[in-house]
């Protein structure tokens, strides 16, 4: 899938990935779409749940070995 | 500033209802699934990442004097969160060191007696998941009913009181939780003992638990009838111990009963938990003292902690004893149950040896709340 940038969060430990896609994510603008690729197990269903009260859309989510994969779209 | 408390002083608060406010970090799918209860204590769900941007709105739902303390999965969103609030409310705030993980795998013993002719039992209470599991000494020689995978605890406990625990026994073979049994035995060069219609399918040797056995060890001559009780699994077995107290296993327990579905088999064995229930139990000494491996409320710890109540007043209190009719109880016990416990078939499978998880598995495979009772 098509992305605007990448965000490698492999090897952080919750919180740290969602709170770096966050950050990301303000830096960019509506309609962009941020990759992001983490490996702490807490984020798979925790950053759902963040697009979901943040309001940006998570398009898809997939795991590729132990790495996470998700395409979040900004509002 | 932050303070880390650790699973065991909560569980300390909890057993001695002192006051306690909890927020809890996780996302509010795995708060509704599994939280810590208590009776002094109170708690609320805010997902961490719901305060990126701040904690000034969920400081206005926090109890100014009460102890807080703020828990996640594993420890760093806790602590994060910890961190804002401590600088924003200018006051102490503690979160759970090693998250529900360690409250998960906490065990916190109580001393339920001394036995008549010598000897004592004491009850390892795993809050965080509702499993009981048993010491009972006799002189320098230890017995242990229903060990979880947990064993460092136990042998930090028994080192404590000077016992070697040479018999571990398992009361049927268990679908929530992964049993220390066998590593304890290799351990101490004890017996590990399982039900035989159990163990059928196992892959190792063990003593087996048979009806009518009695095991008589150490200084005080305790001894430790086996009685066989199916009903939960086809091989669940009860033990009486010096014709004073009955361990029930996942048949009975003081608000419920046992479920006879995790093996696949419900239709099959309500008839053997109600003959159990209904005929086996009733025959006997109505004064025992009945200590199951589980307890699924809270209100079931007496103040002290204890979990623990005469075979005669549960014929009396507990609704799963009092369905006089056999239609009714089989409907009770085989429609809507519970949904059941987390991973429980790779659990009985890693019980019969035919997985070895490693340690992180383990615990992932047990975590979340207990359901091993009807309701």
């Amino acid at each position: 899938m098509e992305s605007q940038k990448v965000l490698d969060a492999k090897g952080l430990a919750c919180p740290m990935p969602v709170v770096k896609t966050k950050k990301e994510m303000d830096t960019l603008s509506t309609g962009d779409i941020l990759e992001i690729h983490a490996t702490d197990s807490g984020a798979e269903s925790d950053m759902a749940a963040w697009a979901k009260t943040s309001g940006h859309e998570l398009l898809h989510q997939e795991k590729e070995g132990d790495i996470l994969k998700f395409w979040i779209k900004k509002k | 500033m932050i303070q880390a408390m650790q699973a065991k002083e909560i569980a300390q608060k909890v057993m001695n209802q002192e006051e306690l406010f909890i927020l809890d970090v996780r996302n509010t799918e795995d708060y509704n699934d599994w939280k810590i209860e208590g009776r002094s204590v109170e708690s609320m769900n805010k997902p961490y990442f719901e305060m990126l941007d701040g904690v000034e709105d969920v400081i206005t739902h926090l109890p100014a004097n009460r102890e807080l303390v703020v828990v996640c999965a594993k420890e760093g969103s806790a602590k994060f969160v910890a961190e804002q609030l401590a600088e924003k409310m200018q006051r102490e705030i503690f979160y759970l060191e090693g998250g529900m993980k360690s409250w998960s795998e906490h065990l916190e013993p109580v001393k339920i007696g001394d036995l008549d002719g010598g000897g004592e039992v004491y009850q390892f209470v795993r809050l965080g998941k509702g499993c009981l599991s048993y010491i009972i000494r006799s002189g320098t020689e230890g017995a242990l009913i229903d060990p979880l995978r947990l064993t460092d605890q136990y042998e930090a406990f028994a080192e404590e009181i000077g016992v070697n625990v040479l018999h571990l026994i398992d009361t049927h073979l268990h679908a929530d939780h992964i049993s220390g049994g066998r590593k304890l035995a290799e351990k101490y060069g004890g017996t590990y003992y399982l039900p035989p219609k159990d163990a059928e399918d196992v892959q190792f040797s063990y003593t087996p638990l048979e009806d009518g056995r009695v095991v008589t060890f150490g200084e005080d001559q305790v001894n430790i009838r086996v009685f066989y009780s199916p009903g939960h699994t086809i091989g669940s077995t009860s033990l009486i111990v010096n014709e004073e107290y009955l361990f029930t296993g996942d048949i009975l327990f003081l608000d419920s009963i046992g479920r006879p579905d995790l093996a696949g088999l419900a239709e099959d064995w309500v008839g053997d938990l109600r003959t159990t229930l209904y005929s086996r139990y009733k025959e006997l000494d109505q004064n025992l003292k009945v200590l199951p491996a589980h307890f699924s409320k809270l209100h079931e710890l007496d103040e002290t902690g204890r979990v623990v109540a005469q075979l005669g007043d549960l014929y009396e209190e507990n609704h799963g004893l009092n369905i006089e009719d056999e239609h009714e109880f089989r409907r009770v016990v085989t429609e809507n149950l519970p949904p059941q416990p987390n991973a429980y078939q790779e659990i009985r499978e890693t019980n019969m040896g035919k997985r070895t998880p490693d340690g992180e598995e383990q615990t992932e495979m047990e975590i979340g709340p207990n359901r091993c009772s009807i309701s």
